[in-house]
């Protein structure tokens, strides 16, 4: 805190207020309502509730389709995380590396940062297009019997296709961000200690970068669980039977198209709770940095 | 010499592969767009720009039912553009303040209220679609730029980010400032406001982009076509390619992404080193 500061009453308040404001609003109202609806069972028409305690959580967690949701959601997530990182990790070490058109190459590998999800979505999706996508065309035509419609593996892998293609930019910016952050005297004294460049990487380098790839990570899942929706929104749908239908997707296609209440509020709920575990793995590991 | 020659053209194949995988995508979208519906399905997507560039672009843009039942191109655009830059606006507005009385002030509930935005970093909008929905209803807001702009601009991440660079401020200043007789708001005003030039430069860039990007939130909160912005274009498009008709209009679809994605690239292209330096720091 500052040695100095203003003593008054009432300006601080003012100046807090607006951001006070809209959180009570439009943040805290609505996930009370959530958390309140969720212990609720509405009528047919909306009309009465009742107090049902668990049974919108137990209804829903343990439905064969929260589960799907709940198991894609998890190998997507990791999918993404570890494919996005991995490719993002190796351009961002060879960017670094080349010294003649580096900044080219940083600049043409970090610009699709700017293109929505729903975009991205849109593109891979008429690429995939079985009338006048190439892309389809040519996997059938070498052999692979693929159609994204009707088989959930080809889906599946239309959506990551596309998820890790719009987060390879974020992740190289932050990785050639931290190899750059890596003192020039430590390069030059790996370079002397150690003649192989692969070993170089992974003896050095690697562990020097292990602070951005943490928190890479968490920024990953967290894109992953949430962002994702507009790539999925614009591809599958969440088809063919809901096998590439994440949790959020999940939990807007309950509240909106099946409008059930209850079960969506508790979807909710448990959503809440995820990001509070991944919030708290954050905010440990950022006290953690402080005595690296 | 030849193990180190090898070595070198490796690494820039590697990063020309990086560099087409991640453009080639928005290139031929953007080449498939020129042509006329009947080449592209005859001929499937294409690889160089056709003819058709000034038509498809003219019909999307300006003509009414040229891409939506009624909405013209520009004016999605524009209400792209008004939620990009009250997005950034608001975000930078209110963190800042925020930001001010928590550092700046002595006051019996700053570390509740501190609290308070911190919680905003456990509720994204995705925990919390249906009952923000039922809410906007209940408010009357649906619809309308403010129920559109202002409840995304609470910003924990943006609060953080000030509070930090106002505490590296030196005390001196404060001191200085009140020597003179400096008010809280002339202080701020006077004094930290251009003092932060360019960390706000470097958040206004990157919320920019945040904001012209914004998917969800628009997608429940606009009901009418003249409020769609480019991004729920996207959607819209989506689903009348889905429905099929006499001949599908994938020109028209290809040149949307197209208009959605070329002011966002532009800003992080133009403004490259605020950009890296305002995602890199505000992410921290």
């Amino acid at each position: 805190m500052k040695r100095v500061q203003f003593e008054h009453s009432s300006i601080p308040y003012l100046f807090v207020a607006p951001q006070i404001a809209i959180i009570v609003i439009f943040f805290l109202w609505p996930a009370a309502q959530a958390i309140y609806q969720s212990f609720l069972l509405e009528d047919a028409f909306g009309l009465s509730s009742q107090f049902v305690w668990f049974r919108n959580y137990k209804d829903t967690i343990l439905s064969a389709s929260w589960l799907q949701a709940a198991g894609f959601t998890a190998v997507f997530s990791i999918l993404v995380t570890f494919l996005s990182l991995g490719f993002a990790l190796l351009l961002a070490v060879k960017a670094n590396e080349v010294i003649r058109g580096a900044s080219t190459y940083k600049t043409t590998l970090m610009w699709a940062y700017a293109i929505a999800p729903p975009v991205a979505g849109l593109m891979g999706n008429l690429m995939f297009h079985p009338l006048i996508g190439d892309l389809y065309k040519f996997l059938n035509a070498i052999g692979w019997d693929f159609n994204h419609k009707l088989d959930a593996f080809d889906a599946s892998f239309v959506v990551i296709l596309i998820a890790v293609w719009k987060q390879i930019s974020v992740n190289f910016i932050f990785f050639l961000s931290g190899l750059q952050g890596i003192p020039k005297a430590v390069n030059e004294a790996s370079m002397m200690d150690c003649s192989s460049p692969t070993r170089r990487f992974w003896t050095i380098t690697f562990p020097l970068l292990a602070p951005t790839t943490f928190f890479l990570m968490v920024i990953n899942i967290t894109y992953a669980f949430f962002e994702t929706f507009g790539i999925i929104d614009t591809t599958t749908r969440g088809a063919p039977g809901g096998a590439t239908t994440t949790l959020v997707y999940k939990v807007f296609q309950d509240g909106f198209r099946g409008a059930d209440l209850g079960g969506s509020s508790a979807q909710s709920v448990v959503l809440m709770i995820l990001v509070l575990a991944l919030t708290v793995i954050q905010f440990r590991y950022i006290e953690r940095k402080v005595h690296y | 010499m030849s193990n180190w020659n090898w070595r070198l053209i490796s690494t820039h194949a590697i990063l020309i592969v990086g560099v087409i995988f991640m453009s080639l995508p928005v290139w031929v979208a953007f080449a498939t767009s020129t042509h006329a519906p009947e080449t592209i399905l005859r001929e499937g997507l294409q690889f160089w720009p056709g003819s058709d560039f000034l038509q498809t672009y003219k019909e999307v843009l300006f003509v009414e039912g040229g891409v939506m039942k009624s909405v013209l191109g520009t004016t999605m655009l524009k209400n792209s553009l008004i939620l990009g830059f009250g997005f950034a606006i608001g975000k930078v507005i209110i963190s800042m303040l925020a930001a001010y009385a928590i550092v700046y002030f002595r006051f019996r509930l700053a570390t509740p209220l501190f609290c308070v935005i911190f919680l905003t970093l456990l509720l994204p909008l995705e925990v919390r679609i249906i009952p923000s929905y039922e809410v906007m209803a209940k408010l009357g807001l649906l619809d309308t730029h403010f129920g559109l702009i202002v409840p995304l601009i609470a910003s924990a991440t943006g609060t953080f980010f000030f509070r930090q660079f106002f505490r590296s401020v030196p005390d001196e200043l404060l001191e200085a400032a009140r020597l003179d007789g400096a008010t809280p708001w002339g202080f701020f005003i006077d004094i930290l406001v251009p003092l932060s030039k360019t960390m706000i430069a470097a958040i206004l860039i990157i919320m920019f982009v945040v904001g012209w990007n914004q998917y969800l939130w628009p997608l429940i909160m606009t009901t009418k076509e003249e409020n769609y912005t480019l991004v729920i274009g996207i959607k819209q498009i989506y689903q009348i390619l889905a429905e099929g008709g006499e001949l599908p209009q994938y020109q028209k679809a290809f040149a949307l992404t197209i208009l959605a994605t070329l002011p966002p690239v532009l800003v992080v292209l133009v403004f490259q080193n605020w950009f890296v330096k305002g995602l890199v720091e505000s992410e921290k």
